[in-house]
């Protein structure tokens, strides 16, 4: 049986978006939404999350630190797209600094769309998210298993 | 029974009690944290989630001996609290709790982070702050029952806070440091607001963050227990209005964490020698004379 979908720990990078989105992820946290319900904590740690929410478009200043957080987490882990920029570069898709959406630097499992997302929506790609993290860490499993 | 059997059994005992006691006081200290700042909180077991999470996550560790060091601070913790709740030494479960708080300190610096580095300088000076008035508690335990056995000490007619009321203030104030509590969360918080990544414990990840979870409401349990000797006496109804006290003290701590921000390392170190020497100093001079 797997618990990672019990407790999600969230870390939240903003790469280049324009704050909606980042005033929105930590909404999510907050009183209103309280996404602690599902056990969501804001970690700000890459060792100890296991969702990556990422806000804003991927640039080639940022490309670099968003894989090194991606590369810091450990397995089972899960990328969520949080908001049209980082889906898919958004208004700033043909900026000329601009890569495109974060599956440009990092694989990533969720897309959450909006401009700027909202929160409901950041919830409901969380429980989506930590799905894929139940059949990550079973997939791990086996591979230990198999290993052993 | 030779009290080293006694010891092995009891450490057995609360290796496996404590955590579980430990695990649903960390889940209603949440929710009860979550309901003061307006929110619902997460589940009961929430902090049992975790741990279950963190132990099926991948093994990763920046060296070999950090998972060695962090396993010898839970077994001390658990070493400590047999022999405390056995109604043994009291001074020496106080070192074997700050020879654990040692390992954990050594484990953040084996790590070699810059931001685990700060963290276990800051431990280091979280224990320097508590240290001198853990001992004044034991000191005042022995002027009154002229033994350091918790057994004695639950064994007097009255209550012996009734002969230590300064020094179970002065407990009370590094209480907050010792159950890792805002303002006094110098290492590591709960809050990742006020935290520096995630102070001693960035490195550590998995199973290893599982152990200082479970250290963490081993020691919670243990001062807890240290809490209750202070009211608890040879009558069997002493131990439900300890019980009772104990609550509403950890309740006050909950209200404090939620109320208060971090402080500065000076103000934690300078309060708590100043609150220390006035509480623990007078009692025990009170006691002498």
């Amino acid at each position: 049986m797997s618990f990672a979908s019990k407790s999600p720990w969230v870390i939240h990078y903003d790469a280049s978006s324009c704050n909606g989105c980042d005033i929105e992820v930590l909404a999510a946290l907050c009183p209103g939404y309280d996404a602690e319900r599902l056990g969501v904590i804001n970690t700000g740690n890459p060792k100890h999350a296991d969702i990556f929410l990422v806000t804003g478009s991927v640039n080639e200043q940022n490309i670099s630190v968003v894989k090194e957080i991606y590369n810091q987490m450990i397995e089972p882990k899960v990328v969520i797209a949080c908001g049209c920029c980082a889906c898919t570069g958004g208004v700033f898709h043909d900026c000329y600094n601009v890569l495109g959406g974060v599956d440009k630097a990092i694989p990533v499992d969720v897309y959450a769309p909006g401009c700027a997302v909202r929160p409901e929506a950041l919830i409901d790609a969380i429980i989506e998210g930590v799905g894929i993290l139940d059949e990550k860490a079973k997939k791990l499993k086996s591979a230990e298993k198999e290993q052993a | 029974m030779n009290s080293f059997l006694i010891t092995l059994i009891a450490t057995i005992v609360f290796a496996i009690v404590a955590p579980v006691l430990g695990c649903l006081l960390d889940g209603l200290d949440r929710i009860i944290s979550a309901r003061m700042q307006g929110r619902v909180g997460p589940p009961l077991l929430q902090p049992y989630y975790d741990v279950r999470k963190l132990l099926q996550k991948e093994k990763v560790s920046v060296n070999s001996v950090e998972q060695v060091y962090i396993a010898c601070a839970l077994v001390f913790t658990l070493i400590g609290g047999g022999i405390f709740f056995s109604g043994q030494n009291f001074l020496l479960c106080i070192f074997l709790v700050t020879l654990s708080a040692l390992f954990f300190i050594v484990a953040g610096y084996s790590t070699r982070s810059p931001y685990a580095e700060v963290g276990a300088e800051r431990e280091t000076l979280q224990v320097m702050s508590y240290e001198p008035m853990v001992l004044f508690v034991a000191i005042v335990f022995y002027q009154v029952t002229g033994s350091f056995d918790v057994s004695t000490v639950v064994s007097l007619d009255h209550p012996i806070i009734t002969y230590t009321i300064l020094a179970f203030i002065g407990f009370l104030f590094i209480l907050t440091i010792k159950l890792r509590k805002s303002p006094f969360d110098l290492s590591s918080s709960h809050h990742a607001h006020q935290e520096l990544v995630k102070g001693i414990t960035t490195e550590m990840s998995g199973s290893t963050l599982a152990q200082v979870e479970i250290m963490h409401w081993c020691e919670n349990i243990l001062f807890m227990g240290w809490t209750a000797l202070f009211f608890i006496t040879a009558s069997p109804i002493s131990w439900v209005i300890a019980l009772v006290l104990t609550a509403l003290v950890y309740f006050l701590e909950i209200l404090i964490d939620n109320n208060f921000a971090r402080v500065k390392w000076q103000s934690m170190l300078k309060s708590a020698w100043f609150v220390a020497l006035l509480a623990g100093g007078i009692n025990i001079a009170l006691l002498a004379w």
